[in-house]
């Protein structure tokens, strides 16, 4: 087997020199996420500053460190002193440091979030000691906003296809037990034994066989997989050779979403590498492994995360479900073996082939082993994408990596596990995050969106919110979930609207149960999650829409009004924004709203900057 | 047009059912919507029926069958964006514009869309104009991005 030693050694080289440059240099954030806080003007600033300044300095694209909340972040090299990460750094910000950082002696600690590569500084923590990494394990994450992810020899100096190598050294069994003994589960959700799945389709006769990488991350609240896809790509493809190896595939595919225009780009560059260094194609580094990949983008479509739905499409078909057995590893892809892994699963398979299994294993419980990445979103401090070992708490993740909840606010709920998860109260904050302790508590781990509610959600609103996207997004094919979450949709609506009586409750109840236990797939199967999670840990609000026909989260539009205090200071602006022209009062002078008018849209309230506008 | 689809689908194999939905997807790409007369000539090249065309087409919701304004907004509904507000965004977009969600404004300007999630989460609520994302918007900062975009 030729190996990828010479390649690795020009890489190493690359990447040694980078780490001996002169120059200063300047990493920027620039996934989706870092580009919508502004990223890519930050990058023009310094560029600027090279162009009419003549300052020499290198800038690099790298992917998302997952400090989210504090995006853009560029982390800034100066030969000979620490590396330093800043936080929200817009170009005025930028030039500032250039200024003070490069042309002078001032580290600009005042904007710095911590110290890269173990160096310390007055003050400011180590990149692992920040609160924000502290209680992460970085093994997936290990290479996003650290590398630049159209180079391949950063991936390569990096210990990059190592693990492929390994794999290709020994029969496609051993590949197998290896991630055995790794006790990996499947990352999309379900956390089905990833060698299991694997040894059902190696051993069902028929060929060809295909892998398909699930890169579809249809959850609102979910954007691992993107950051992962957008920092890393060729971790998640050396896995998908891996597996292609492992399960004897000759064609892998991989099933994206079309709203990750930037994934897909990413991917497309690291595949034209990969053709080039002769790992895709015929004898794979001279072995017998001979594989190919191919991009699919998906077209917006919720149903199709489901394995047998995800094939239709791939065919060209209407995005439906199909009952199983037989299950896609011995009849998937135009009725072949398939196995469909994804993103998160694959990404982890180079790390165990290169690292071995017990490195994976050491880390999580007996039941859950390794780490999982969770997407931090909603009313928490800071925002952004994590990897803890499994087992950590609720709590740990919310308020020690989160920081807690924003604006001083109570927290009401999490959001685990999507559409298809639940909300867990404060009660449950000592729930260990792994899949049975979630599934107990009636929620799921899901793909890992997770996102954090304060006193201002409103508990039905929030189960009408996800109903109504799985009611919009359910295929239509099987009646349970077609008329089923119609029906609880109009429920839910007569709630928030106060015309709902107590049987109604009972009666959502008794059709989520139905719709659980008779849909085909898992979309309807779960999709009744939310409203009971949120109906056994939020009675009382049901209750009190019911009965007091009240909103106390203050959410519901039939349910409440909106009145000004004396804090107004006539400053005029949500008069001015008021759509509906309900406000009106004299400048300098205390406003008032007109119930009658007055939709309640919130426009005010967000305008408003001296609090003066309550809800009732 | 006809010579442009002939152009794009020659990348397909003929008579290969299984190209429609990367067929639909150039040609909306190329064309922004997919046409009466694109779905006839795709139908004919794949060799299925119209009608499987637009059953496919109508399922996902990629696919537009109305030519769209010379802006695309786009207000991601995801979950972080709905615990922050985003329906009040969107709201705000329909009562502005006058128009309503999946349609285009009557001077062509605006067509206005929903996205179950764009994956910005941690910058919630996002609204993306044509290809750039704004993060952490207010109907305030709604009000100047039309502004912006409307001169």
């Amino acid at each position: 087997m030729r190996t990828l030693d010479a390649l690795r050694q020009e890489a190493t080289q690359t990447w040694q020199a980078l780490e001996q440059e002169t120059r200063p240099r300047v990493l920027v954030g620039a996934a989706t996420c870092g580009r919508a806080a502004g990223a890519l003007a930050v990058i023009e600033a310094v560029e600027k500053a090279r162009r009419e300044r003549g300052l020499e300095v290198l800038v690099t694209e790298v992917g998302c460190l997952g400090l989210c909340c504090m995006e853009p972040v560029v982390t800034v090299y100066k030969p000979g002193r620490p590396a330093i990460l800043y936080g929200n750094v817009t170009p005025p910000v930028m030039n500032e440091i250039l200024q003070r950082w490069l042309l002078g002696d001032d580290p600009c600690l005042d904007r710095a979030i911590a110290t890269v590569n173990g160096d310390r500084l007055d003050g400011i923590p180590p990149f692992h000691e920040h609160p924000m990494l502290k209680a992460q394990s970085r093994l997936i994450l290990r290479n996003c906003g650290v590398i630049d992810p159209t180079n391949f020899h950063h991936y390569l100096a990096r210990g990059g296809y190592l693990g492929l190598e390994n794999a290709l050294r020994m029969p496609p069994e051993m590949v197998i037990e290896q991630v055995k003994r790794s006790g990996l589960r499947g990352r999309g959700g379900a956390g089905f034994p990833t060698w299991r799945k694997w040894q059902l389709c190696r051993e069902v006769p028929g060929s060809p066989k295909y892998i398909i990488c699930n890169a579809d991350e249809g959850d609102p609240g979910a954007f691992m997989n993107r950051a992962l896809l957008e920092g890393d790509p060729h971790s998640m493809l050396e896995g998908m050779l891996i597996a292609g190896y492992a399960i004897g595939a000759s064609k892998g595919y991989i099933y994206i979403r079309a709203e990750y225009p930037l994934a897909v780009q990413r991917l497309r560059t690291a595949i034209s590498q990969m053709r080039e260094a002769g790992l895709l194609g015929e004898h794979i580094l001279d072995s017998s492994f001979s594989f190919d990949i191919e991009i699919r983008e998906g077209a917006g479509a919720f149903v199709c995360g489901e394995e047998t739905a995800l094939i239709a499409s791939i065919e060209g078909r209407r995005g439906m479900p199909r009952p199983r057995p037989p299950f896609p590893a011995q009849s998937g892809l135009w009725g072949r073996p398939t196995v469909i892994n994804n993103v998160e699963t694959l990404a982890a398979v180079s790390h165990i082939l290169r690292d071995g299994p017990d490195s994976y294993a050491r880390l999580g419980t007996s039941n859950a082993r390794g780490t999982k990445t969770f997407s931090l979103a909603g009313k928490v401090q800071r925002t952004g994408l994590i990897e803890v070992p499994l087992g950590i708490t609720l709590r740990q993740i919310i308020f020690d990596i989160g920081g807690g909840i924003a604006e001083g606010r109570a927290f009401k709920a999490v959001q685990t596990g999507g559409p298809s998860g639940g909300c867990l109260p404060a009660s449950h904050l000592d729930t260990p995050v792994d899949y049975e302790s979630l599934t107990a508590a009636g929620s799921i781990m899901g793909s890992g969106g997770l996102v954090v509610m304060d006193d201002r959600n409103c508990a039905v609103d929030i189960a009408h919110y996800f109903l109504s996207f799985t009611q919009a997004e359910s295929c239509g094919k099987c009646p349970p979930c077609r008329v089923g979450t119609q029906r609880m949709l109009w429920i839910l609506e007569s709630i928030q609207a106060g015309t709902a009586t107590m049987e109604d409750l009972d009666l959502l109840e008794s059709l989520a149960q139905t719709v659980k236990a008779g849909s085909l797939c898992g979309l309807g199967q779960t999709a009744p999650n939310p409203v009971l999670t949120t109906l056994r840990y939020f009675r009382s609000e049901y209750e009190a829409h019911v009965r007091d026909r009240r909103c106390p989260a203050g959410v519901c539009r039939a349910l409440i009004t909106y009145r000004i205090t004396d804090e107004c200071t006539g400053c005029t602006l949500c008069a001015r924004l008021c759509p509906m022209g309900a406000i009106s009062g004299q400048r300098k002078q205390k406003h008032v709203i007109d119930p009658n008018r007055c939709e309640r849209c919130g426009a005010c309230l967000d305008a408003c900057s001296y609090r003066a506008i309550v809800v009732n | 047009m006809s010579e442009q689809l002939e152009e794009i689908l020659t990348r397909y194999a003929r008579g290969d059912a299984s190209q429609l939905i990367p067929a639909l997807q150039q040609v909306q790409e190329r064309f922004s919507y997919v046409s009466p007369e694109a779905v006839r000539q795709i139908a004919r090249h794949l060799k299925v029926s119209e009608s499987e065309v637009y059953g496919v087409a109508s399922f996902y919701s990629q696919f537009r069958f109305e030519k769209p304004g010379k802006h695309t907004i786009k207000v991601c509904l995801g979950t972080a964006c709905h615990v922050r507000r985003s329906d009040r965004l969107l709201e705000f977009f329909e009562r502005t514009l006058n128009v309503t969600v999946g349609h285009t404004t009557a001077d062509g300007l605006f067509s206005l869309e929903r996205v179950a999630c764009f994956g910005c989460c941690a910058l919630s609520p996002v609204v993306v104009v044509d290809d750039e994302v704004h993060g952490r918007m207010t109907t305030a900062k709604a009000q100047r991005l039309l502004k912006k975009y409307g001169s």
